[in-house]
């Protein structure tokens, strides 16, 4: 029998790039929160520059919940099912931002509006067959503030590129209108971005540095960025990496309002009669707690967004709560990261140290920034370079044909270990019919529970864009001086970063599960945050646009209390 | 009770033993000089006497093959120290006794299977052949051809893996001794501030030789 804890006003699920956001602006107001995270705090000491412990091995996690809750994977309902052996998010205060990237992008304005955009362009035939893309209820503009919002209170240095209107060459010339300039200046280069700016300069194209959650001066006490190169799947040893678990977190905590609750793993959220939701249970070292609360925010991923809905079966919703509209699951997608380009130089880079965000991106060819009359796919992709290297993965490089042992191997790593460079190619991903994820039918966690399953495959459009964007990732390498040049494999649409959909938003309710508010259609005092309610991929990464309409939720709901809460 | 403190002698105290007689203790330093040195007269280097340290968790038969086996992965050669003086086969050792435990069973099986490929194919155990023949014996296995062992190319793969991670990790989990590993990619070292000149092409941080748990700020692995 579950303890029952005493009432409060909000509990939010996940305190991660998402929760972790929202729970300042509600906490602010003087609501009382109640933030239940699986995992536990973790601090600059745990952040070691240990190539092998955070590349190699699991991150030093005190809690593993993710884990062992890896989702099953299949290309179709006809394919073998498989499953990774990992997660590749984990479970902490802060969540997957201790140890992301921190590339902290908007989202352009076709993005909002693919379906009208190319109606209106192309035709409404240029949509692919079978995909269920639809606009977003809003555009870019409604969302702005937000962003502005985010990028103001966590940290974001970068370099706009247009600045109500006025394009500045420096930035991205292809963004939307911005109120303002970023707080921090972008990043610094290195010689090889430096390198790969110009090269890009020579072939006509807009290259600028991109925006990122770290600190590239001192920003509200915290230090800047001291480049050590162990940023990718690292935290930071100086706090300069702007994780919601060093800023809106232990702010809203200030206020006396926020209590963290970590190791805290839900299992379900529960309805009343009438359909509403009424709180939380949730389990600590085997012993059950409930938490009543009047409004709940689900704030993990999108995976387990997905799950803990399908799991939370009642009177009110028996095929899972908010789900009596079969739209839980649907509208899946995961971001076209893989059909990478690796480039081997004639000489050493230079690139021992840096971090993934401190590049140089080009977006000439994402979204509908180019004209694609005479192409067949819609949407595109952002090139992406950056300084990045350690020893281990610089050993393991490929070598491009050569042995891959022994006096012949080891002279050529020798040789070229600096000389190498991979490309992050973020490309353009619709959500299709037929690709979305449900429980599956006999994997479970440690608890018993059904983990979720993933059935999902890239389509046409997707495979097109990824060889366009692989020949001007080429042809951008060759620019610069390369000497070899190979192409990776898209890869299988598995267990990803980048999640997308299972929970969309929209105005209709026969097509999506959260209102324009990222409320539940159907639960009214339900919330979702977090990239399941996102409906496009655009060709960037999600989780500067999650935690806008996250904060937008959370705002939503401080001036709506009333109405929302009873 | 005897032999069982025996066993558990701790590491230091076998260092400090090993260094009362007089031997190398695990870093074999002069080795590495004179290796660099033949590397850099563009000489042949002399067969290394890298002094092995006490097992954790393979058997003494094993630690041979493995170390025969890293031997000619990473050979010792021209252009210097290789995986025998990184120390990569103590590195796995003593992982498999912790991060790597769920592979010890496959290393048994394999190295066990490895050996027998040698004798029933080279008619000698895998580590008393001469160094061209462990090639062959090695390519036959990683290509999956060697027969009696149709795991051979999945486990020889394990076991590349594991001696990079051996000879170019840190040496926090006991190989890259004496860094050998990072000075042979050009690697750094660990550094917690790089400045903007560090990271200009055309030049090179200094080689520091450090370990990220030679800064105190941070809280040790285990193994």
């Amino acid at each position: 029998m579950a303890t029952r804890l005493k009432d409060t006003d909000v509990v939010i699920i996940g305190l991660g790039a998402a929760g972790g956001v929202a729970a300042w602006p509600l906490a602010q107001s003087g609501m009382d929160v109640v933030g239940l995270e699986a995992g536990t705090w973790l601090t600059s000491r745990d952040f070691a520059p240990d190539e092998l412990r955070n590349n190699y091995r699991e991150w030093p996690q005190a809690v593993q919940k993710a884990q062992h809750e890896v989702p099953t994977q299949r290309a179709n309902a006809g394919a073998p099912t498989v499953r990774a052996g990992s997660h590749p998010m984990m479970n902490a205060v802060g969540g997957t931002t201790l140890h992301y990237w921190a590339q902290s992008w908007r989202l352009n304005p076709w993005d909002f509006k693919v379906v009208s955009e190319t109606t209106r362009r192309y035709g409404a035939s240029r949509i692919p067959r079978g995909s269920t893309v639809e606009d977003w209820p809003f555009a870019l503009g409604e969302l702005e503030p937000y962003y502005d919002k985010v990028e103001y209170e966590i940290g974001v240095s970068g370099q706009a590129g247009n600045v109500r209107g006025k394009i500045d060459r420096r930035g991205n010339i292809f963004e939307g209108a911005r109120a303002r300039e970023y707080p921090m200046p972008p990043l610094r280069g290195s010689g090889f971005t430096d390198m790969m700016g110009t090269a890009a300069t020579g072939l006509g194209w807009h290259p600028f540095p991109g925006p990122a959650a770290i600190n590239s001066r001192t920003y509200q006490g915290r230090s800047a960025c001291m480049y050590h190169g162990f940023c990718n799947k690292g935290g930071c040893h100086v706090d300069a990496k702007n994780s919601p678990a060093v800023t809106t977190i232990p702010k809203a905590q200030k206020t006396g309002h926020l209590k963290v609750v970590t190791r805290a793993h839900v299992t379900t959220i529960e309805v009343d009669r009438a359909g509403r939701v009424s709180g939380v249970t949730y389990v600590t070292d085997g012993a059950e707690f409930f938490q009543p609360a009047r409004v709940v925010l689900l704030a993990s991923y999108t995976y387990e967004n997905t799950r803990t809905l399908l799991l939370s079966k009642s009177p009110a919703y028996p095929d899972g709560l908010s789900n009596n509209h079969g739209q839980v699951g649907r509208h899946y997608f995961s971001h076209n990261q893989g059909a990478v380009v690796t480039a081997l130089f004639p000489k050493n880079l230079n690139t021992w140290y840096g971090l993934p965000a401190q590049g140089i991106g080009v977006d000439d060819f994402a979204d509908d920034n180019f004209d694609h009359g005479s192409l067949d796919f819609v949407g595109g992709g952002n090139l992406w370079v950056y300084s990045d290297r350690r020893p281990i993965g610089a050993a393991s490089m490929f070598t491009f044909g050569r042995p891959m042992w022994g006096s012949a191997w080891k002279a050529f790593i020798k040789e070229n270990a600096d000389r190498t460079n991979t490309a992050y190619l973020q490309k353009t991903t619709l959500p299709y019919e037929d690709n979305y994820l449900d429980l599956d039918p006999i994997v479970k966690d440690p608890l018993g529970f059904p983990v979720c399953r993933i059935t999902a495959d890239y389509k046409e459009n997707e495979r097109r864009i990824a060889a366009f964007i692989q020949d001007k990732m080429e042809a951008w390498y060759r620019a610069a001086g390369a000497s070899e040049i190979v192409r990776g494999n898209m890869g299988p649409m598995g267990v990803a970063t980048h999640a997308y959909g299972g929970t969309r938003m929209g105005d209709d309710i026969s097509t999506n599960v959260v209102n324009r508010w990222g409320f539940s259609h159907e639960a009214p005092n339900l919330g979702i945050l977090g990239a399941s309610v996102m409906g496009t991929s655009g060709a960037r990464n999600p989780t500067l646009t999650a935690q806008a309409l996250a904060w937008r939720t959370a705002e939503h709901l401080v001036n709506n209390w009333k109405s929302i809460s009873t | 009770m005897k032999s069982g403190s025996d066993e558990q002698i701790s590491r230091r105290e076998l260092l400090k033993r090993a260094g009362a007689v007089g031997a190398v203790a695990f870093v074999p330093v002069a080795s590495i000089v004179s290796a660099r040195t033949a590397s850099a007269q563009g000489g042949v280097s002399a067969p290394l006497a890298v002094v092995r340290e006490p097992l954790v968790t393979l058997t003494s038969a094993e630690a041979d093959i493995l170390e025969a086996v890293c031997a000619r992965l990473i050979p010792t050669d021209t252009n210097g120290p290789g995986a025998a003086e990184a120390r990569a086969a103590h590195y796995i050792d003593r992982a498999l006794g912790g991060a790597l435990q769920s592979s010890r069973a496959v290393y048994a099986s394999g190295l066990a299977a490895l050996d027998s490929y040698a004798s029933s194919s080279r008619g000698s155990r895998f580590a008393a052949l001469a160094p061209g023949d462990q090639d062959l014996v090695l390519q036959e296995v990683s290509s999956g051809s060697a027969a009696g062992f149709p795991n051979g190319a999945a486990f020889f793969s394990l076991v590349r893996t594991h001696t990079i991670e051996g000879t170019f990790g840190d040496p926090a989990y006991g190989g890259n001794a004496g860094f050998v590993g990072w000075d042979l990619i050009g690697y750094p070292g660990v550094r917690t501030v790089v400045t903007a000149d560090e990271q200009r092409l055309g030049t090179v941080a200094r080689a520091n030789h450090k370990s990220a748990y030679d800064y105190a700020m941070f809280t040790k692995a285990s193994p």
